[in-house]
């Protein structure tokens, strides 16, 4: 194991040092994106086809209009697409899609969640992906930037009763940062052997002299988004396992990098708006620890390889890759569910009983560490308030954030907040079981391994849906009534309920004046602060979840 | 709040859904596609790669990315060919259905199938079941892995050899020079790639 730890040191420390090259850049890009008054001529054309005065300020309540606006219309014309998608040109001969599972995906690729509970090479054709799902991945991810974007002008701002213009942080999301980005990492996932062609299957005849269809698609372009917009949605089924989508060892490593990139650099943008980076670098120190942190525990989990069926193949190479073997596996996992991304390049089902938890316990924290593009950043703030609100308590002080009183209205969304998504997963799974003709079908059909892991399967399941992430423990056949009707709900309110209370949170804090910090306020840019931040995050999941992870994968594995 | 501007935020959603399908879904896509075909077309097509005698012309065997099963029509090994991994694509590296066997840990038909493989691969190399290394008894998460551990592949030198008629000193500096480092020196896993090699122990045998 000694030198596989080395390998695995070797390679986090190279994404360390591309991360912190990359942040500052592109955090202050990020930062002048959103605060410049500057249009490009790219955008005042956008503004004008679609009909928006640019300078027009918009009040909490009209931001999320806008958002709202944008998910019901996108899940619209994702759900059309695809139940029209049998006369739709360049389908590669697939049918409409049947309603439940086409409600289910549109949902999914709006919420910026991309769980799929369908085989793409079978029921996706190339329109569908490129109309569809790949223009969801920019809006979704676009959506989730400009909220927290929304958020930070909420702390920057004094009095005032807006938040800025949702089209046109929406539109210089697109256009600034996603867009240019997504060129560039195309170009070089083709260079890495990514496909990228509109050729559909290729039959050839093998040297055993049977036949293999070779699939084709615009692989890389979809590729690009996926990751950089922390989606996740694979164009193949085996999603970034597929040979196609992820074809060595360093472009695993770059596909990481690309998740990582834009959450791990928001922080610098935050900073910056707010004028204090202080501020910014103890969020990123404390989303920094955590990945860390966890990393570590699922690496040495799954290269000790316990259990009944890794022991006896020798090593947890079931649902492994062998150009990415075990450790570039685990990376691999965590920034995807340690961001809202939920790519894969290994199945997590197939885990260690344990090593297949952490995957479920980063998505219990909220994707926070560094979380998905804008959502990551927004939910880490709330944990923030949640923290300063404890600290608070202990030494008896009405508490402060970043010079916003922190009042019963600002502490009430931040703790609605942190409930949201427990209950949608809790909710959910338990209601997998309860209700008796669900149960049934759930067990005959759904579940694909029996015992203890099954409930894990449910279980992972309502966590990717309703954090919005989108990996799974993929035995699970969730080409249900049930669980294309309950992820579905559970994608959509783990997306807007957050966002509505984020947006009031900032419009509230937008509103306030600032109070200056004097001797009793807490410092939020100190170490001891970070630790706060990192126990509070820890602690609140750990409480919430620790009941049903005891009857799932700790059964299980101890 | 007066209805139209209820309303408004749609039409305005509406017409930006629509441009946004226009320049991401249709423009941006197609521009990646033709600097793609253009400035790198055999990696945009797949990396496929031919195969054939000197005296016929090359034909399409395959991609060297993807993996492919080295059996007979009923799934028993072509003891000439270097075997793949198990495959859960499908019957089996089954390219229109990408796939991982998603089965647990403690799942008893994973630990029987586990336990089939190492007595198979055992038997068929003549080896202890001690020796057949993990990679050799799993399925990947694709079941398209185009790879295998060096230890599998040289495993499965003698065999290879022997049914082939060739000396088995040939077959292993083959083998050897087949084998991948890891990526840059310290990324992924060491690994041979199984066509590749397979197309190579062809010629081989006709040269």
């Amino acid at each position: 194991m000694g030198a596989a730890l080395l390998l695995a040191l070797a390679q986090v420390a190279v994404l360390a040092v591309v991360l912190m090259a990359v942040h500052r850049p592109l955090g202050d890009h990020m930062a002048r994106t959103f605060t410049t008054e500057r249009d490009l001529a790219v955008e005042r054309g956008l503004y004008r086809l679609i009909g928006v005065d640019p300078r027009g300020e918009q009040t909490w309540r009209a931001y999320l209009r806008g958002v709202l606006a944008l998910t019901v219309v996108g899940i619209g014309l994702v759900y059309l697409l695809q139940r029209t998608q049998a006369i739709l040109p360049d389908a590669v001969g697939m049918p409409a899609v049947e309603p439940g599972l086409a409600f289910n995906t549109a949902v999914s690729f709006v919420t910026n969640t991309n769980w799929q509970s369908y085989s793409p090479e079978a029921t996706i054709g190339y329109t569908v992906q490129l109309l569809g799902l790949a223009v969801q991945n920019f809006v979704s991810a676009a959506v989730g930037i400009a909220v927290a974007i929304a958020l930070v002008r909420g702390f920057a701002r004094r009095r005032t009763g807006t938040l800025g213009n949702v089209w046109v942080d929406v539109t210089r999301a697109v256009v600034r940062i996603l867009l240019p980005l997504s060129v560039v990492a195309a170009l070089v996932l083709v260079a890495g052997g990514v496909v990228q062609n509109l050729t559909g299957f290729t039959d050839v005849a093998t040297l055993a002299g049977g036949t293999q269809q070779i699939p084709g698609g615009p692989v890389a372009s979809q590729e690009a988004i996926k990751l950089l917009g922390t989606n996740g949605g694979g164009f193949y089924n085996a999603n970034s396992a597929h040979p196609f989508e992820n074809p060595s060892a360093w472009i695993s490593l770059l596909q990481v990098a690309l998740m990582l990139v834009i959450p791990f650099s928001l922080p610098r943008t935050f900073g910056t708006v707010i004028g204090d980076r202080r501020q910014g670098r103890t969020i990123l120190a404390v989303m920094a620890g955590l990945f860390v942190i966890s990393l570590a525990a699922l690496t040495w989990l799954e290269l000790r390889g316990a259990g009944t069926a890794p022991q006896l193949a020798g090593a947890a190479m079931e649902g492994k890759e062998q150009r990415f073997g075990i450790v570039a596996s685990t990376l691999y996992a965590a920034a995807g569910t340690l961001t809202s991304t939920g790519a894969v390049n290994s199945m997590h089902d197939s885990y260690t009983s344990l090593g297949g938890m952490v995957p479920m316990v980063n998505m219990m924290l909220g994707e926070i560490a560094p979380g998905g593009v804008g959502s990551g950043l927004y939910g880490m703030l709330v944990l923030a308030i949640v923290a300063v609100f404890m600290g608070g308590l202990m030494v008896g002080r009405t508490p402060e954030y970043l010079g916003k009183r922190l009042g019963p209205r600002e502490i009430k969304l931040a703790s609605l907040y942190i409930l949201v998504t427990p209950v949608l997963v809790l909710a959910g799974t338990a209601l997998s079981f309860a209700i008796p003709g669900v149960r049934a079908d759930v067990e005959a059909t759904s579940i694909a391994n029996p015992g203890v892991h099954g409930l894990s399967e449910v279980l992972y399941a309502f966590t990717s849906a309703a954090n919005n992430n989108g990996s799974a423990f993929a035995g699970l056949t969730a080409d249900t009534p049930w669980f294309t009707t309950a992820l579905g709900v559970a994608m959509l309110l783990g997306r807007l309920l957050p966002i509505l209370l984020v947006l009031a949170l900032a419009g509230s804090l937008a509103s306030q004046d600032t109070v200056p910090a004097t001797s009793g306020t807490l410092p939020t840019s100190r170490p001891l602060f970070a630790g706060l931040l990192g126990g509070v995050a820890v602690v609140v999941t750990a409480l919430t979840y620790f009941p049903v992870l005891a009857l799932g994968p700790l059964a299980e594995g101890l | 709040m007066s209805r139209s501007s209820t309303l408004r935020p749609y039409a305005v959603a509406l017409r930006a859904m629509l441009v946004a399908t226009l320049a991401l879904g249709l423009v941006y896509p197609l521009l990646i596609t033709g600097v793609a075909a253009v400035a790198m077309p055999d990696r945009a097509a797949g990396s496929l790669v031919t195969a054939g005698a000197a005296d016929e012309p090359a034909r399409t065997v395959g991609s060297s990315l993807i993996g492919q099963s080295f059996t007979d029509p009923d799934g028993v090994a072509l003891p000439g060919y270097l075997q793949s991994r198990p495959s859960a694509a499908g019957e089996g590296y089954d390219g229109g259905a990408s796939s991982g066997s998603n089965l647990g840990p403690e799942n008893t038909d994973l630990v029987a199938a586990v336990e089939q493989r190492r007595t198979e691969v055992a038997q068929r190399e003549g080896v202890d079941v001690a020796d057949v290394p993990a990679d050799a008894v799993t399925a990947s998460a694709s079941g398209l892995d185009p790879h295998i551990s060096p230890a599998y592949a040289l495993l499965q030198v003698p065999r290879i050899a022997r049914e082939r008629g060739l000396p088995e000193s040939e077959v292993e500096s083959l083998m050897r020079s087949s084998i991948a480092g890891r990526d840059l020196g310290f990324l992924g896993e060491e690994r041979v790639n199984v066509l590749a090699v397979n197309i190579a122990l062809d010629e081989l045998s006709v040269g």
